[in-house]
């Protein structure tokens, strides 16, 4: 149900519109020197005269990288360039492990199936969009990989996945290979729908907590039932027995039987703390762990619990007071539930609040007192761990993916600016080569819109009248900030 | 120098007894009376008075709401009470000029906000009239250094799907603590917000649940409609304000609304114009051009592109957060985040601004945002405190550290601007006020759970 909405309307017809995340691309990716280099063939790349933040094992001062085919080689003080290396001078600037955001709807066409209270059918692989510009803004704040997720328009939403954020490469490149699949969970006042309804639509079950604890019992009972007609049938066929009809399949179970085989990872969007130790309890009675609790501002009231159930949480810095169940949020959340032992990863759930999460995580710093190295953690290997991928990515370690993010200061400082993301050892982005390349693109927007204004002074062709709607109810007009808040409150995806 | 006379802060046994004053304020006890101390002197600072270069070891003297004195070689007063701010950084309170803040509690519940009245044409309505002084947003801005706000009615918000009316209300600017909002109020009537109306081609439509695509013809329509419309108001205002003038309106035909719109005919209140698109605020430009209105433009994410328009008019700007996503997907990234560095090397005068309530602590992250991308750290800082204040007219009171003026400062152990800086002291009105708050609470209370026994 999360709408975005143009702040406001466009004059410029739509193809045109959908003609520039193209051309961007084009030009943004292959920045004039990179731009004979084929897509899949990554340099030898040597950062050096940098800070390295490993985060896995301190803090190395004029430190160096090493990245050969795509992973990191060497990390350390003195690494001397091999014949034929790029070497990235990185003096006074600081190196940090690309940032993982654990709660991200970029690249994605739509996010939410919100017609029925169960969605484990659908896929957010099947509508991811490589052309979506938030990959490029965001990849522009330092993030390297996100778990897109569906929305929370229900209690068991659809498939989930995990991405690197390879601007400019086909859809099919953009999964985070053999990372595991997750699906979306959500509980609380978006799936019961309290805050919005839609017009000319009956109240849809379930409309109170008691009911989304039951739409998930109900779902995992059938597909306790649904797994064992398929054990029994596997059981017959393995004990040789022949022309046996296998049971139909039924696309909505199978993700839950994943979830009970423990090969899909279960994100819930949560909020308050009885919901949260409710899904908790869920989990328990059928036998599945709950991988993240997303959003979970009520964390820190039950952080003894989540930390008992091993489940980790992904949080916001400091959002509240947007919902009732986000009236008890507070900043402090990270750091409580850190205190007791619980993994915790702080995430965006937005486009615009992913291209600082680095500052999101410093906030932690101030409230509740993580050290530096805890609050970086916060971005990066600790939603690495929640993801499952924190054998490739998450620190600065020989081996793993080179997946960094270079910062002009202390990336946890409001004043820090990202230089430069690399992913899989390619620069995915960089800002100086960006600065260059604006006037290009100015003049080649400049070109497309003149000869847009030129075809559109020829006589107009007759267009077929569209049905003009009956009632025209007053739009939200985002003359203000469209902040994030503001977003969710339209039923959003938080 | 009579310190030793001077009840000093900085020592345990004053700390206590500003623990209890503290405690008092954020719980204040039925019937009791309490005596605040009108006389603080803060010590052995770094004052950054943005009246000129920041003073290295500087005491700043609070006397009866006001700034007494500050400067490098200030005595301190007999019987006043003494911070010793060694090491600690003193500002001017940050002004936030564009929230929602008291109006609104919780975003989604409707029982909770006042923002929005019904209607496209409001101008009687005064966000002070309804903005509730124990709301819980005060004291958690206050605690991020947010001294004073404009709470600015239709400005935010989804009340009535979002629609915002185009003559939206009275904004009333206000220090963030007072017992009532009779203590809170620095102006009831600080601006007249006017939502310029926007050409939508393209509309959401809630009957089907889907987006709508309208013939641009039609758009036009409905937005010189609305224009005419406003016109129409402003016309009526104006005559009825010469009517009032000549003493022809009676107590029988009086027209609230138009009343209220004559202080804007006259020229004497701003109105405050929320545009985004430089298309809009072109044509909102030419209009209190011509209706000769004194505009003030609010949002203005594409202001850059009207830069020297503004600069000639004399229009200032709020600018609404930097940490927003661009307009457009085809422009640059960072198109938000150097906007305010554009502005100033246009010699546009602006100020930053949250918009919002819960983000209002966003304010000094904003701005900081700014500095990263070009904007000089000064101007930043000015753009949160001495500019909003000054844009409405309120600079002779407060926003920086000068001799007479309201005292609403911050002690700070750094930069305020910065992500984990802290605020130790807050004064407002010159009262030494808490920065506990729901959040802190909260804190508190859960950290010292026992651990649980699963």
């Amino acid at each position: 149900m999360r709408i975005s909405f143009s702040m406001n309307a466009r004059r410029a017809p739509i193809a045109f519109v959908l003609l520039l995340p193209r051309f961007l691309s084009a030009l943004c990716l292959a920045p004039s020197g990179e731009a004979a280099t084929p897509p899949d063939a990554a340099p030898v790349i040597l950062i050096q005269n940098t800070t390295v933040m490993t985060v896995s094992h301190g803090t190395i001062e004029h430190g160096s990288i090493l990245i050969k085919d795509g992973k990191i080689a060497e990390v350390g003080q003195s690494i001397k360039a091999p014949t034929g290396a790029q070497v990235i001078e990185a003096s006074g600037q600081f190196v940090i492990p690309g940032i993982i955001d654990c709660h991200s709807h970029i690249a994605a066409e739509a996010i939410n199936e919100g017609s029925v209270s169960v969605s484990s059918m659908v896929n957010m692989e099947e509508v991811l969009d490589p052309e979506d510009i938030d990959i490029y803004r965001d990849l522009a704040g330092g993030v390297t990989s996100a778990n897109i997720l569906h929305g929370s328009a229900n209690s068991i939403g659809g498939q989930t996945l995990v991405i690197k954020l390879r601007w400019g490469q086909p859809a099919a490149k953009l999964p985070f290979e053999g990372a595991v699949p997750g699906i979306k969970f959500a509980l609380g006042e978006n799936p019961k729908r309290s805050n919005f309804s839609i017009p000319g639509q009956p109240r849809r079950y379930p409309a109170t907590r008691m009911g989304v604890a039951e739409t998930i019992r109900g779902a995992f009972s059938e597909a306790r039932d649904y797994k064992k007609t398929w054990d029994d049938y596997h059981k017959r066929v393995a004990a040789g027995e022949k022309n046996l009809i296998p049971p139909r399949r039924d696309l909505k179970l199978e993700p839950l039987v994943e979830v009970l085989e423990g090969k899909r990872y279960v994100h819930s969007h949560c909020y308050r703390e009885d919901e949260i130790l409710m899904l908790l309890l869920v989990a328990k009675e059928f036998g599945f762990t709950v991988r993240t609790l997303q959003h979970v501002l009520e964390g820190y009231k039950v952080a003894d619990e989540l930390a008992a159930a091993g489940v980790g949480a992904s949080t916001f810095s400091d959002w509240w007071a947007y919902k009732v169940e986000a009236y008890d949020a507070i900043p402090y959340n990270a750091a409580l539930m850190t205190r007791r032992g619980v993994l915790v990863s702080i995430n965006s759930d937005d486009a615009e609040e992913a291209t600082h999460l680095n500052q999101e995580a410093a906030k932690s710093m101030k409230y509740g007192g993580l050290t530096h190295d805890e609050a970086l953690k916060l971005v990066t290997l600790n939603p690495a761990i929640q993801l499952g991928i924190d054998n490739r990515v998450g620190t600065i370690d020989v081996g793993k993916d080179a997946d960094l993010a270079i910062y002009n200061h202390d990336p946890l400082s409001a004043y820090a600016v990202v230089q430069k993301t690399l992913i899989d050892g390619r620069v995915y982005f960089d800002r100086d080569k960006d600065l260059a390349s604006r006037a290009e693109i100015e003049k080649e927007k400049k070109t497309l819109t003149d000869k847009l204004k030129k075809e559109e002074k020829k006589p107009e062709e007759k267009k077929p009248e569209e049905k003009k709607p009956e009632q025209s109810p007053k739009p939200p007009a985002l003359s203000a900030a469209p902040t994030a808040q503001a977003r969710a409150v339209q039923g959003g995806a938080l | 120098m009579k310190r030793k006379r001077a009840a000093r802060l900085g020592s345990p046994l004053y700390f206590f007894d500003f623990l209890c004053l503290v405690c008092l304020l954020a719980a204040p006890a039925a019937g009791a009376q309490i005596q605040a101390p009108s006389v603080y002197a803060i010590t052995h600072a770094k004052i950054f008075t943005l009246a000129g270069s920041p003073i290295e070891d500087g005491t700043l003297v609070i006397r009866d709401g006001k700034i007494a004195a500050v400067g490098a070689a200030v005595e301190v007063p007999a019987g006043a009470r003494v911070i010793d701010a060694k090491g600690l950084e003193v500002y001017p309170g940050l002004f936030d000029a564009v929230t929602q803040i008291g109006l609104s509690e919780v975003g989604a519940v409707g029982a909770t906000v006042d923002a929005t009245e019904a209607g496209n044409y409001n101008p009687d309505v005064v966000a002070a009239t309804a903005i509730s002084p124990s709301s819980e947003h005060l004291p958690v801005t206050r605690a991020s250094g947010i001294t004073e706000v404009l709470a600015v009615p239709a400005s935010g918000g989804f009340d009535f799907g979002g629609s915002r009316g185009t003559l939206g209300g009275q904004a009333s600017a206000i220090h963030l603590a007072g017992w009532t909002i009779d203590e809170m109020l620095i102006r009831k009537s600080a601006a007249m917000v006017v939502n310029w109306p926007q050409i939508q081609t393209q509309t959401f439509d809630f009957a089907t649940f889907s987006r709508k695509e309208k013939p641009y013809s039609e758009a036009k329509q409905e937005y010189d409609k609305q224009v005419n419309e406003l016109t129409d108001w402003i016309d009526r205002a104006r005559h009825y304000a010469q009517a009032m003038e000549k003493g022809a309106v009676s107590k029988y035909d009086r027209d609230l609304k138009l009343e209220a719109l004559a202080p804007v005919v006259r020229g004497e209140l701003p109105v405050l114009v929320f545009a985004n698109r430089a298309r809009d605020i072109r044509n909102a430009v030419e209009f209190c051009d011509k209706q000769k209105l004194k505009m003030i433009l609010a949002g203005g994410a594409e202001a850059y592109k009207v830069k020297d328009l503004l600069r000639s008019k004399n229009i200032p700007v709020i600018l609404r957060p930097m940490l927003s996503s661009p307009p457009d997907e085809d422009d640059p990234y960072d198109r938000e985040l150097t906007e305010p560095a554009e502005l100033a090397a246009a010699g546009v005068k602006f100020a930053i601004a949250s918009f919002d309530n819960s983000f209002a602590r966003r304010l000094g992250q904003n701005a900081a945002n700014a500095v990263a991308h070009g904007l000089a750290y000064d101007e930043a800082l000015r753009a949160v405190t001495i500019n909003p204040a000054q844009i409405f007219g309120l600079g002779s009171q407060i926003g920086t550290l000068e001799q007479g003026k309201i005292a609403n400062i911050i002690v700070t152990d750094g930069d305020p601007l910065e992500l984990t800086s802290d605020v130790r002291y807050l004064f407002i009105k010159g009262q030494l006020t808490s920065t506990q708050n729901k959040h802190q609470r909260l804190y508190e209370k859960y950290a010292n759970r026992p651990k649980a026994s699963n």
